[in-house]
């Protein structure tokens, strides 16, 4: 079975998703504060290659780097209310992208699996 | 400890120290600016591999010879490393001219001594000849005779107060550079372009907003230009004149304080540009000059629809040393270019 990755069309299709993605979570009050950054390229490249891991496409994602990855997140506060607002938003993405519903759930499910490690716990 | 050779002299880093302040610490005067990886003033060559951050942001064509931005290289205890300064990068210049633009911004024109390929929009490292460095935008463009150079001067600002009080036409500087990815690409003539930018800010984009109506460009053009008041504003007869020649090109110099009716608008710049350009998506955006503000135009107009690559920005950061401002609370519109 392909990857929702290969369906909306691989490398190519996550520079959109990650503007639309990263759109959502910069005007999203409840989370904003968590993606700004100085510098928008390196933050974009952050948020694509885990767009990439959730779509199912080639990643090399641990949860070890997970957690380090966001450890000085969860120091300034983050937690559940905040990961649900990111899933979300990628859920949002999806369906505009025109990802059939079976497969967002897929792609949800990838980004649940990772609540843990992302959050600290 | 991390130590550094640099003239056959060995200097040790004290934890976290960078090889910049490590070697000024120590009474070496290596040429720097802003000190935060941008200005590419710090430029050095190592013998060996250095760490990958020092070395964000360059040519492929200097990483590969191992140049490294001094001010962005920590070295792990215990690590060695031979430099030298960046001396063959520079070229000699002399400067041709030095006039008024307004009350507080010179223009400086330069002739290089050696080829100097660049870009309209970019900018590139001035060094005196005891070393002192700052970056400016250059206005020129590459067809145009010499370089042109926008210089805000400062109180207590090194460079621009000599250029101010005591440089002379016929003196040596040097050159190095050019840097930045804030240009025109030719090939989408039809895309609308915007163009903001506070203060000196209006230095690359006095080049490119030419740059694109030379190349052909048929889209509009809008070219926003802000300053606290009518006395930060340059260039506005030439602009306007432009303007005029050019109907695509929509030119709005534009104040945070002054009357309305005087020929200019007033308010501030985001909000002017977002009465004037509700809906930017595909536009191709240029932002120049104080930091705050090409930050947060950045990210209001990437909310509105532009796509990151299409947003071209140059923060005019600070100098990093100013002990000669002491008592001047440094402002981040005082940019040093």
């Amino acid at each position: 079975m392909s990857t929702v990755y290969e369906q909306i069309g691989g490398a190519k299709a996550m520079d959109a998703a990650v503007e639309l993605f990263y759109r959502k979570v910069l005007a999203d009050d409840r989370i904003s504060h968590f993606f700004e950054d100085v510098d928008m390229e390196r933050q974009a490249a952050k948020q694509k290659a885990f767009l990439t891991m959730a779509f199912g496409g080639p990643n090399s994602y641990t949860g070890q780097d997970m957690r380090r990855g966001h450890a000085h997140l969860v120091k300034r506060g983050l937690n559940d209310s905040h990961f649900n607002a990111v899933a979300e938003h990628l859920g949002s993405t999806m369906q505009e992208l025109g990802v059939p519903a079976p497969l967002i759930q897929q792609v949800l499910q990838t980004a649940e699996s990772t609540r843990a490690d992302v959050l600290n716990k | 400890m991390a130590r550094v050779s640099y003239e056959s002299r060995w200097y040790p880093l004290e934890t976290e120290e960078s090889v910049l302040d490590g070697l000024l610490r120590q009474g070496i005067p290596v040429p720097h600016a802003c000190k935060a990886g941008v200005c590419q003033s710090c430029l050095m060559r190592a013998t060996g591999a250095v760490p990958d951050k020092a070395q964000a942001g360059l040519k492929d064509t200097l990483k590969a010879r191992n140049y490294f931005l001094a001010c962005a290289c920590k070295l792990e205890p215990d690590m060695d490393l031979e430099v030298s300064n960046g001396e063959e990068l520079r070229i000699p210049a002399r400067i041709q001219a030095i006039e008024p633009l307004s009350a507080d911004v010179l223009r400086v024109r330069l002739w290089p001594e050696a080829p100097f390929e660049y870009r309209a929009g970019q900018y590139l490292t001035l060094l005196r000849a005891d070393g002192l460095a700052r970056s400016y935008s250059v206005a020129s463009l590459p067809r145009e005779d010499g370089l042109e150079l926008h210089v805000r001067v400062l109180p207590g600002g090194a460079m621009s107060r000599w250029l101010a009080e005591e440089a002379r036409p016929g003196d040596a500087v040097k050159l190095q550079g050019p840097a930045g990815d804030c240009f025109y690409l030719p090939g989408k003539p039809e895309q609308p372009l915007l163009l903001a930018g506070t203060g000196t800010g209006l230095a690359p984009l006095y080049g490119i907003v030419r740059d694109a109506l030379a190349a052909g460009h048929t889209g509009p053009i809008w070219l926003f230009h802000g300053a606290r008041d009518m006395r930060g504003l340059y260039l506005v007869d030439e602009l306007r004149a432009l303007a005029a020649r050019h109907p695509n090109l929509q030119y709005r110099p534009s104040v945070l304080e002054g009357r309305l009716g005087e020929g200019y608008q007033v308010g501030a710049l985001d909000a002017l540009i977002r009465a004037e350009c509700p809906k930017p998506v595909g536009f191709s955006a240029f932002l120049c000059g104080n930091p705050d503000l090409v930050l947060s135009l950045r990210k209001k107009l990437f909310l509105a629809g532009l796509s990151l690559k299409d947003i071209h920005a140059d923060a005019f950061l600070p100098s990093a040393a100013r002990p000669e401002a002491a008592g001047v609370t440094p402002r981040a519109s005082n940019a040093s270019r």
